[in-house]
């Protein structure tokens, strides 16, 4: 389904700005219907690794090769992509004012799908499965009408854009810290949002096809307890550097992503901490 | 088994057949669909501008004694004057005796029933979307459709008579109605206002009239269409709207002109007056040639519009699209005379190519009480260059009065320019005046994600562009307001493609 091999990326070159070389031979492997999780410690590449999957114009790839659905991703421009399966769920999405999320939703479920299906788009079905899954997500049905992401909080956000995953349908689906910034209850909600669509369970008779691949970017553990991935990679300094399964998660969260370099203390050096300040205290 | 739809359910679906209208079966057509010309044998005035001229067009319609007289005051005063420079226009100068200042199909203009009218005629307005025939024509707005210099035909005329409103050429009222005229033509906008007013008063040819009595609201939209068909003529029409205290009337004007390589003059004034508790909402929905993608040919349009709020609680609304024309300059205004009077400005300006537009509008308050609304949208695309320009003066009478302005551009290119210049006047301490701007710019990781969701480019433009004006789109009738937003959309895919 997806292959990454050796993928080098740099950031565009603009004006005087000195290019970045960010990823540095990423390898990847994920077949149809798996989950994997890729983690890391901030600025280790995740969130590049998506942008530059989805094609994003800040980005140069300058070595490897990346296939999605037996098609070489670098040529292929960022809509073609999107038409291709590939979705993107973004880290902070963007408030676009004037547009309304519904009209949005719409546009990007015609351009996916290239026909411009009147009778869908008119019909009582595609009403239905908005308003299923806005049920789904716990969300207010009175988004549907209020601009594109203007205003929304950081949690609705989120739950818009795993609206957008769902309504448009795709083949792999790439969620950048979709947990960030979320309460408890809502990344329940997400999570299961996720899990019916991944499984494919409720609208059998628009995707035939089989169950959806994803990559989740994340931090925290707590995502895993609740979506469990079939691998886990872990970034750092834009290399794949481990992966492994779920428990691979569980360490990594207890120890601290230094604990792969060997270099660091992992959590053990934020207790010698604690105790070094509980003693400053006792002096005073 | 039945089920029963909830409302959330009908609302999606009736959004859903109002996504359809507009993005899934857009207009194909790329080009300019109004660039034809018609063939027509006409009856002209040869080019050249001076008193003889003058003379001429009153004899061609049989003018009384105070437009004669009217009229030459202006061409003095006009002479007199100078081309305004202030605007942030660039435009080589303009010939004023190579224009023709009279130019119409060669056709008896009393026309009682549409079979008259020249086939040729009747076929153009068809083409442009206005069937003037009595089985064709649109049941719920009167057309007035003028043709070069002189009006064709006005539908709905005979309807209207007989509930008292008055709806013909203005050739028609200074013949008919010489009183009404003669009390109101040049009182809102005096011949001395500007060049192109003194030029306007000097040789206008056709243009609106409008009289809504007492207490009467029109039942039906009043509509003008102006044609520019002839290469070396211009466009000089009036247009007068008088609405008596307590009525209220809609007004549309809508115009387009040939493709000619050549730039066209369409100098206008427009007159309306607002009674006590009367309300007047003028649209228009701007389509003149515009040029070409180097920036060659294209109509200029310089307007003069002003709307005067006499009686209290009187208003005034204009709502303007301008999409069309190589150079525009119009600035509709407000003159708030009476006590709590009302006047608002609503305006869409989009310059592609080489198009520049200097726009905006004037309120002038001197009454208690008054108010005084702009929205004003401004998109820039190509090399193109839009400007708004708006006085907001409170006299020394105009005790409580508000205004709220609020000028917004977007800018899609990087060669493309907007601009904003308001100037404020106050004189009364008890006054409130608000100013909001803002210039924005399409950005790169909106398009990308509008990309990401498998959207083009030209579509996600069109679709902010279209948001972007929606607040204004909201005040034209009902029935433009789709048609403005299609050729938007348009206008936005030509500048793109």
């Amino acid at each position: 389904m997806l292959e990454i091999k050796n993928l080098t990326a740099t950031t565009a070159q603009e004006g005087k700005r000195q290019v970045a070389l960010i990823l540095k031979g990423v390898n990847l492997n994920l077949q149809k219907g798996e989950i994997q999780i890729v983690m890391g410690s901030n600025g280790s590449g995740k969130s590049t690794l998506a942008k530059v999957l989805a094609g994003h114009p800040a980005y140069n790839m300058i070595h490897g090769t990346v296939r999605f659905r037996e098609e070489k991703l670098i040529r292929c421009l960022p809509e073609t992509r999107a038409r291709l399966g590939l979705f993107l769920g973004f880290q902070y999405p963007m408030e676009v004012g004037g547009v309304s999320n519904q009209d949005f939703l719409r546009l990007a479920y015609h351009s996916r799908y290239k026909k411009k299906d009147e009778v869908l788009n008119t019909s009582l079905r595609f009403a239905n499965r908005i308003l299923n899954y806005v049920k789904i997500l716990d969300m207010n049905s009175s988004f549907l009408p209020r601009p594109l992401n203007q205003g929304f909080s950081g949690g609705e956000k989120k739950k818009n854009e795993i609206l957008q995953m769902a309504i448009t349908g795709c083949e792999l689906a790439i969620l950048d810290e979709i947990d960030s910034g979320l309460d408890v209850d809502a990344l329940k909600t997400l999570s299961k949002t996720i899990l019916i669509y991944q499984l494919d369970s409720l609208f059998k008779t628009y995707f035939l096809q089989t169950t959806k691949s994803l990559i989740l970017i994340t931090h925290y553990q707590r995502l895993l307890e609740y979506i469990r991935p079939d691998r886990i990679q872990v970034m750092k300094e834009g290399k794949i550097v481990c992966s492994g399964k779920y428990n691979l998660g569980v360490v990594v969260d207890r120890k601290g992503y230094d604990w792969l370099s060997g270099t660091g203390l992992g959590s053990s050096l934020i207790e010698d901490l604690n105790k070094m300040k509980l003693n400053l205290l006792k002096t005073k | 088994m039945t089920t029963f739809l909830d409302h959330k359910q009908i609302d999606l679906v009736r959004q859903g057949c109002r996504f359809t209208e507009r993005c899934v079966k857009p207009l194909r057509d790329n080009t300019y669909k109004y660039g034809f010309a018609t063939v027509i044998e006409s009856d002209e005035i040869k080019s050249g501008l001076d008193l003889e001229t003058l003379k001429l067009i009153s004899e061609k319609k049989n003018e009384s004694g105070f437009i004669i007289e009217f009229r030459e005051r202006s061409f003095k005063k006009w002479q007199s004057l100078k081309d305004p420079a202030w605007a942030e226009l660039k435009y080589p100068p303009i010939d004023y005796q190579a224009i023709k200042y009279y130019s119409s199909p060669k056709q008896q203009p009393k026309l009682n029933s549409m079979d008259e009218v020249d086939p040729e005629l009747r076929d153009t307005f068809e083409k442009l979307g206005i069937p003037l025939n009595e089985q064709k024509r649109l049941s719920n707005v009167a057309v007035d459709a003028v043709f070069d210099s002189v009006s064709i035909f006005t539908t709905f005329k005979r309807e209207l008579l007989k509930l008292g409103i008055i709806f013909c050429s203005i050739s028609e009222a200074i013949e008919k109605y010489p009183q009404l005229v003669k009390k109101y033509l040049g009182s809102v906008v005096p011949i001395t206002d500007n060049y192109f007013v003194a030029l306007n008063s000097a040789v206008f040819t056709d243009g609106s009239f409008a009289y809504i009595p007492k207490n009467l609201q029109s039942p039906i939209e009043l509509s003008t269409y102006f044609r520019i068909n002839n290469e070396q003529s211009g466009q000089f029409e009036r247009t007068l709207i008088i609405a008596e205290p307590g009525s209220s009337i809609s007004y549309l004007e809508g115009c387009t002109a040939p493709k000619y390589d050549s730039n066209q003059l369409h100098a206008a004034v427009v007159e309306l007056v607002s009674h006590e508790g009367a309300n007047i909402r003028y649209s228009t929905v701007q389509n003149w040639y515009a040029g070409d993608k180097k920036g060659k040919g294209g109509v200029y349009n310089f307007v003069t519009k002003r709307g005067l709020c006499l009686g209290k609680e009187s208003k005034i609304s204009w709502t303007q699209v301008e999409t069309g024309s190589a150079v525009t300059w119009k600035y509709p205004s407000c003159l708030l005379m009476g006590d709590s009077s009302q006047g608002e400005f609503y305006s869409v300006a989009l310059t592609t190519n080489y198009q520049q537009a200097d726009t905006g509008t004037k309120m002038i308050h001197i009454g208690k009480n008054t108010k005084s609304r702009i929205l004003s949208k401004g998109i820039s695309g190509g090399h193109s260059k839009n400007t708004y320009r708006g006085l907001i003066q409170f006299g020394r009478k105009a005790a409580q009065a508000v205004s709220y302005s609020q000028c917004d551009s977007l800018l899609l290119a990087h060669q493309s320019e907007a601009k904003t210049f308001p100037y404020i006047n106050v004189r009364n301490s008890t006054a409130r005046v608000e100013h909001e701007a803002s210039i924005s710019r399409i950005g790169e990781e909106q398009i990308f994600y509008f990309h990401q969701r498998g959207i083009p480019e030209e579509d996600a433009i069109k679709l902010i562009v279209n948001g972007f004006c929606q607040e204004v789109f909201r005040k034209l009738p009902m029935e433009f307001a789709l048609e403005a937003e299609k050729l938007l959309d348009l206008k936005v895919e030509k500048s793109i493609t």
